[in-house]
């Protein structure tokens, strides 16, 4: 008898082994575009299609000559740009949307339902049916080159995924919180704001994360509505490259991964938050 | 009489308060509701208004009736090429990330030292989206003379030309969607943490191998999780456009132009308003049919406990 334990034990230590194997080679095989990107960066033009990983030359005239792409204008404009729209979004989510839960969340109020099933619905929208009028529209206004049709969605509820997101929240608080403050007389507002809001902060977290790589990663609504230089972006400054006759692939890479850092601080301080985003909602990262 | 008064007064009282709930739901939902009106609801009317008439933007619309619908089915042949390849990247892009991001899901769900390292390493791409900075990699390794070919060349193989030929460029762009199948992964890897061990247990106990408790427990169990997948996977799937516009620019010989591609060229490179937004609703038809096939089809596959 302990001797079949035995060997059942070794068994499943034998495919614990070979699982385990398989994912160190799965996580290899995921990354390693990133390696290379990472140490090609540090290339020389010659040696970029070499098949060594690692340059034989490290060097950083990549980042010094792509930092500035053209004689007037450098990445340091496009990052202060990009932070200022993901700012805003990120923003104009968590207050807007904040409320918006709550009142989905907390209140009533007639046809309710009806609009929650409307938001239920956008999420599937595809944005194709609404982009050419939007664009007619800020045309129009002469929001066009501005940063207002790129921060506005934020501004205005949020989108249907963080409101759905918050509204679940909301649901899970105790409703004998609101209780007590309602019965101490206190407004449908001091208990968001003292109650509620502060008792959001974890998905408030997770509603900045996205909103902030959301925004930050767009590059069809920042084409479409920017088209003076100075007030380009960081993904508009990437295809800057891309359109020259000849392109300078080593600075390009080299600006790229740069593009990715705060993306990536974000995820590696907030990992928690951000599986949990995508586990709950199915929000795509 | 006098209860009657003040039944009265109670109701008028009862009235007066839903009213100030009303009002005050309404101040709550308020920025979303005109965010909705303002950038959703009134710009799909008026995409339909437009779908029937020709408008550049620099003139007042002109009504033409159906011609743009008549056009886009008869005479552009593009439209005809952007479809195939749409078709093309959704069915080979949606059902390869789906098993993959379940395979690996399984793999994370058993390994449970290390898992959420692998797990950081296996998302780490689909981070980065489909952000320009990705796509420039892309283009880079899959290039003639990119680290891909290098690679092959140094096992023997020949090279390929991968985004320059009619026959690879798809699968470059489709391998880099599926490269991207970290969000689908941790969507079954929470599902397959809902399921009881205990089914599993009763199952070794019958005498079940691996492979029947894989197709009689964990797929049925998961069944809701993968519906969810594939609805969102294909949504998306149908209006991809960063890896098609920075990847391969469409080409070549349309065989990447995929269809939110050809709608952003008729719309703001060629400004033919009316026939995009003609486009637009055709895409939204194609989008609304797919999902609706698959809402019915789920009454046969997809198990929901309970």
């Amino acid at each position: 008898m302990s001797v079949i334990a035995r060997e059942k034990g070794k068994r499943i230590n034998y495919r614990k082994i070979l699982n385990h194997l398989l994912l160190i080679l799965m996580s290899f095989v995921m990354v390693y575009p990133i390696l290379w990107w990472f140490f090609a960066s540090f290339k020389t033009t010659a040696e970029m299609s070499s098949r060594d990983l690692l340059p034989q030359t490290w060097s950083i005239a990549n980042y010094i000559n792509g930092w500035h792409v053209t004689e007037n204008l450098s990445f340091g404009t496009f990052f202060r740009n990009s932070l200022t729209v993901s700012g805003i979004c990120v923003l104009g989510a968590v207050f807007s949307a904040g409320l918006v839960a709550y009142g989905f969340g907390r209140l009533n109020f007639k046809f309710k339902k009806i609009w929650f099933s409307i938001l239920l619905v956008t999420m599937m929208l595809p944005g194709q049916v609404t982009i050419i009028s939007q664009y007619i529209m800020y045309n129009k206004l002469k929001l066009i080159d501005t940063y207002v049709p790129l921060t506005i969605g934020h501004i205005l509820g949020g989108g249907a995924f963080f409101i759905f997101l918050l509204v679940q929240f909301v649901r899970g608080i105790p409703r004998e919180l609101d209780e007590a403050a309602k019965i101490d007389g206190a407004s449908t507002w001091r208990i968001y704001w003292n109650v509620i809001f502060p008792l959001m902060r974890p998905s408030f977290v997770t509603v900045a994360i996205y909103a902030f790589i959301w925004s930050w990663d767009d590059f069809q609504g920042q084409m479409l509505y920017l088209n003076s230089a100075p007030k380009f972006t960081v993904s508009l400054g990437l295809r800057m490259f891309i359109d020259q006759a000849e392109i300078r692939w080593g600075e390009l890479l080299a600006m790229s991964l740069l593009s990715i850092i705060p993306s990536l601080l974000i995820f590696f301080l907030n990992q928690k938050e951000f599986v949990e985003g995508v586990a709950t909602t199915g929000l795509k990262g | 009489m006098n209860l009657s008064l003040i039944e009265k007064e109670r109701r008028r009282m009862v009235r007066a308060k839903k009213l100030k709930q009303n009002w005050e739901g309404y101040l709550y939902i308020g920025p979303w509701v005109l965010g909705f009106l303002l950038l959703q609801a009134w710009p799909m009317l008026y995409s339909f208004y437009l779908s029937f008439t020709d408008y550049s933007l620099f003139a007042e619309p002109n009504w033409v009736g159906l011609q743009n619908y008549k056009n886009i089915f008869t005479i552009d042949f593009t439209f005809e090429k952007s479809l195939k390849a749409t078709f093309k990247f959704v069915l080979m892009s949606v059902p390869v990330k789906m098993i993959f991001a379940l395979l690996v899901a399984m793999m994370l769900n058993k390994a449970v030292r290390g898992m959420s390292l692998y797990r950081t390493l296996v998302y780490l791409p689909s981070l980065l989206g489909g952000s320009v900075a990705v796509s420039v990699v892309w283009r880079n390794i899959f290039g003639l003379e990119g680290y891909v070919n290098t690679i092959l060349n140094l096992l023997g193989i020949d090279s390929v030309p991968w985004l320059a030929s009619t026959t690879w460029s798809m699968p470059t762009l489709v391998l880099l969607n599926v490269w991207q199948f970290g969000s689908s992964m941790i969507i079954f890897l929470a599902g397959l943490k809902q399921i009881p061990k205990s089914l599993y247990e009763s199952a070794c106990v019958d005498g079940a191998g691996p492979i029947r408790r894989f197709f009689n427990i964990t797929l049925p169990m998961l069944s809701p999780v993968i519906f969810f997948n594939l609805i969102n996977s294909m949504i998306g799937a149908f209006q991809q456009f960063n890896s098609a516009f920075l990847v391969s620019s469409g080409g070549p010989a349309h065989s990447t132009y995929v269809y939110a591609l050809m709608l952003y060229e008729k719309a703001f490179t060629s400004y033919q308003m009316g026939y995009a937004a003609a486009l637009a609703w055709i895409l939204l038809v194609i989008i609304a049919g797919f999902t609706a096939v698959n809402f019915i089809a789920s009454k046969y596959w997809v198990f929901y406990d309970s």
